[in-house]
């Protein structure tokens, strides 16, 4: 290796550049989460195979238009993480507060149907472990099917959260003037972290909800 | 021919990276990636001291056949321990974050990583990790293994378990971190001319040991908070009682696992690459198989974690492929080891330590690997499965491989790393200690595991006595020689003569800044125009 | 909801977004038939091409070359690994 011609440091990469440095980094991190939530559809179809009547019961169990309205809460804001990400290119600030603020309001929307499901299936006995108490007619075994939906949406939820954490994160930048049709990277990068787990849940939709009908 | 990029004359040197502050804060909020892999640095080998207290403490206590010195429940502890510590907050950081952190932007002539926050971020994510694994010990610790078999660890074991998992669990997310920066980093920020293949074997390995820590450690993350999840539950899907799966579990970990102990030997690998080459004064023999290499042994290592459990009563015809796969692996390895052979023959070779450190490692990564298919073959491990045959084999490629070419890389480097040269005899002599040291406490065992003897237990019959207290002897001699280092690499920081940026007259773009680097790496951007290792043998 | 701009030729986000409702009104609506063994494999198809939709026009992975659609499809190959493995074992212990 031999260095030539001394050429004038460059302190950073151009910007746009950057960008797609950026956005090969998240793209990365969405690989490790493929293989994270991945990993649980392995196992949630080698039961499914197994005891194929475990999810037809539970399934049965499952508040179905709960969860169709919530899928459809959660695929409205990600079509509103879409439309902040059109304006902050386009470098309209106010739509872009508007976009954010929408975004996280469906959010935390999903979230208190979320939990206000887990609070129906507390208080019927339907938590794996010593208390619980299946429909007449079932085994023990129905508690595995339960075990991942805690599991799978357990980890779903977490996920919203730090979500609408990123995306308070950006509503933040945006309120102190930091972004701009020159500066978009944030809002791109968190966009794409919030579609993301908005797939995850497209497929724990039918997985969950729709099994067994 | 060699030119150096002189800064433009009148300037003032800039400062180098370790006086360009000395406060606790200029430390623990570094940026810098020097400094992060020396925060990994002095991490790593507190928590390798403690795993050695634990795995010393174990070889005291077999030096006799009765239990006489610990009790059972305690020494479950104790390898539990042994086997955390050293694996999740040793090895797999060693080569990366410490001489990956520090050497990665040096060789690809980048001022640093392409996240220099993550990179903090990593080190603070891997002490509370840290941390919490601790307080499980301190706490009175686990007895379930490094492995946490389930359902002994979901259901019926009383130690610490949920914290112990966490802490590792914590760790894993440092290790994605460190990852994702290093394939980003390879993938942008190489310097004008750095092509793929005009990249040292070492980039190479840290590339292919960060596809397997981004791919791979999800799974374990998941398989730990499912085994967590069971026991806070109190019934889950590695359940027997419910009709769940003990042998999921073990899939899933080992899917994880097995691909570690390549994030383990890789960057070894490359570190001894970078050492042969300088120290037999040739390029490396069939660069570019050596790179594939490299890589199928990140692939393959995917398809083989079936050979942790072929007594486990998984399918017969799922074992019989995973053997056959397992044999497939070796097979990049081995391509290796032969071209590092092929570079001595005829070269120039100068026998320094981190030279001893290499040679060491081609000769005792290759009984671990052979080793490694006995065990790979179903029939032989029927045999062998949970015998002291598998624990010699396991060290002979994590110590006498992994930790040689730590080693060997921090004696190297450690001219760039501080400033300053090391005594060379006292080297060489810790390099022979460990050599031998090493042999004397791990060759007996294969002869212990292949008579019989069980690994994880605390007492075993008269039979095996003498080849136990010859292990044991051994473990003094290799303690020895692990300290010696500690001694005089911290006595060279102050007493030391000051290395020029190139003492060993090696290629490569980091020995092409001073020693230490100053902060921003480069005065200029290099421009690279040839390939690596343009050693000719001849030249002094 | 101002419309769209649409750049490069890429289609109105409020038509993806309706196909996307579309599909979930169909998942949704063929949970009323009777149970039927095609439901399954229904139900996970209309999910892949709702994470299509996203993916490509949510996601712009449609605009992307290079690396990227690699990255993207690189954890779903890996995934594969995990599951295809994993299975052979399940399926070949002759007591499933």
């Amino acid at each position: 290796m031999i260095t030539a011609t001394p050429v004038s440091a460059e302190p950073t990469p151009h910007p746009e550049a950057k960008a797609v440095t950026n956005q090969l980094g998240m793209w990365t991190f969405l690989a490790t989460e493929i293989l994270f939530f991945g990993g649980l559809f392995v196992v949630y179809t080698l039961f499914r195979l197994t005891y194929p009547e475990i999810f037809r019961q539970g399934g049965q169990s499952m508040d179905f238009w709960l969860g169709t309205v919530n899928t459809a809460v959660l695929l409205t804001s990600s079509l509103f993480m879409a439309l902040a990400d059109r304006a902050v290119r386009a470098n309209q600030r106010a739509l872009l507060t508007r976009c954010l603020a929408l975004t996280a309001l469906l959010g935390l929307v999903f979230l208190g149907i979320k939990a206000y499901e887990y609070h129906g299936k507390f208080a019927e006995h339907l938590v794996p472990g010593p208390g619980f108490r299946g429909p007449p007619g079932s085994g023990p075994r129905l508690q595995i099917f339960y075990f991942l939906y805690f599991a799978m949406t357990g980890l779903h939820a977490l996920h919203m959260l730090g979500g609408l954490a990123a995306v308070g994160w950006l509503w933040r930048l945006n309120a102190q003037g930091r972004l701009n049709s020159g500066r978009t990277e944030p809002v791109v990068i968190v966009g794409l972290y919030w579609h993301f787990v908005d797939c995850i849940w497209v497929f724990l939709y039918p997985l969950f909800y729709l099994a067994g009908r | 021919m060699k030119a150096t990029a002189e800064p433009p004359a009148g300037d003032a040197p800039a400062p180098d990276y370790l006086s360009s502050g000395y406060s606790l804060r200029s430390w623990l909020c570094t940026l810098d990636h020097k400094r992060i892999g020396l925060l990994y640095l002095v991490s790593i080998t507190f928590f390798f001291m403690i795993g050695a207290a634990a795995a010393a403490a174990m070889r005291v206590a077999l030096l006799s056949p009765k239990g006489d010195l610990i009790v059972s429940d305690v020494y479950n502890r104790l390898f539990t321990l042994h086997g955390v510590l050293m694996i999740w907050f040793f090895l797999i950081p060693a080569v990366p974050n410490v001489l990956g952190n520090f050497l990665l932007p040096l060789m690809i002539g980048a001022r640093d990583v392409a996240f220099p926050r993550l990179n903090l971020a990593s080190w603070y994510i891997f002490m509370t990790g840290a941390a919490l694994a601790l307080y499980a010990i301190l706490a009175g610790g686990v007895d379930t293994g490094w492995t946490f078999y389930t359902p002994y660890s979901s259901t019926y074991s009383n130690g610490h378990v949920m914290a112990m998992a966490a802490g590792v669990f914590i760790a894993g997310f440092s290790s994605i971190a460190t990852g994702l920066n290093f394939i980003v980093t390879i993938h942008r920020l190489r310097a004008p001319g750095l092509t793929w293949f005009r990249l040292p074997l070492f980039v190479w390995s840290l590339y292919s040991t960060s596809i397997i820590l981004v791919l791979a450690t999800p799974v374990l993350a998941l398989t730990l908070f499912l085994m967590v999840l069971e026991r806070g539950f109190g019934v889950g899907i590695f359940d027997p009682k419910i009709g769940g799966d003990p042998l999921l579990f073990q899939h899933l970990f080992w899917f994880y696992s097995h691909p570690a102990v390549y994030v383990m030997i890789l960057p070894g690998m490359g570190v001894v690459s970078e050492l042969v080459a300088c120290f037999a004064r040739k390029p490396i023999y069939g660069y570019r198989v050596m790179a594939f290499a490299i890589l199928a042994i990140a692939a393959l290592g995917f398809l083989v974690w079936g050979h942790h459990m072929f007594v486990s009563s998984q399918s017969i015809y799922a074992g019989v492929v995973f053997s056959l796969l397992s044999f497939l692996v070796s097979v990049p390895s081995a391509i290796k080891v032969l071209n590092w052979t092929a570079t001595l023959h005829r070269g120039s070779i100068r026998l320094d330590a981190p030279m001893l450190y290499a040679l060491g490692f081609m000769g005792l990564f290759t009984v671990g690997g052979l080793t490694g298919l006995f065990l790979a073959t179903m029939a032989v491990d029927v045999h062998l499965h949970g015998t002291y045959f598998v624990v010699a084999h396991f060290h002979y490629v994590m110590v006498g491989g992994m930790v040689m070419a730590y080693m060997g890389g921090m004696h190297y480097w450690w001219p760039k790393i501080s400033g300053r040269m090391y005594h060379e005899w006292s080297a060489r002599i810790a390099a022979l200690l460990i050599f031998l040291g090493f042999n004397l406490t791990f060759f007996p065992q294969f002869i212990l595991g292949y008579l019989g003897m069980p690994r994880r237990y605390y007492a075993y019959p008269e039979e095996f006595h003498a080849l136990n207290v010859l292990s044991t002897a051994g473990a003094s001699i290799l303690g020895l020689g692990y300290l010696l280092p500690l001694i005089y690499l911290s006595w060279s920081l102050c007493r030391g003569p000051r290395a020029p940026a190139n003492p060993w007259g090696a290629t490569g773009l980091e020995w092409q800044t001073p020693s230490p680097p100053p902060t921003g790496n480069f005065a200029t951007t290099p421009i690279v125009t040839e390939g690596p290792y343009a050693y000719r043998p001849e030249e002094p | 909801m101002k419309p769209a701009p649409s750049d490069s030729g890429s289609p109105p986000l409020a038509l993806v977004f309706s196909s996307l409702l579309g599909l979930l009104a169909l998942s949704a609506a063929s949970s009323f038939l009777p149970p039927a063994p095609w439901k399954t494999a229904a139900g996970l198809a209309i999910a892949a091409a709702k994470t299509l939709l996203i993916a490509l026009f949510f996601m712009r992975l449609k605009y992307r070359r290079g690396l990227i659609p690699i990255f993207a499809v690189a954890g779903l190959f890996w995934l594969g690994i995990l599951g295809t493995l994993l299975m052979s074992d399940y399926l070949t212990r002759g007591r499933l």
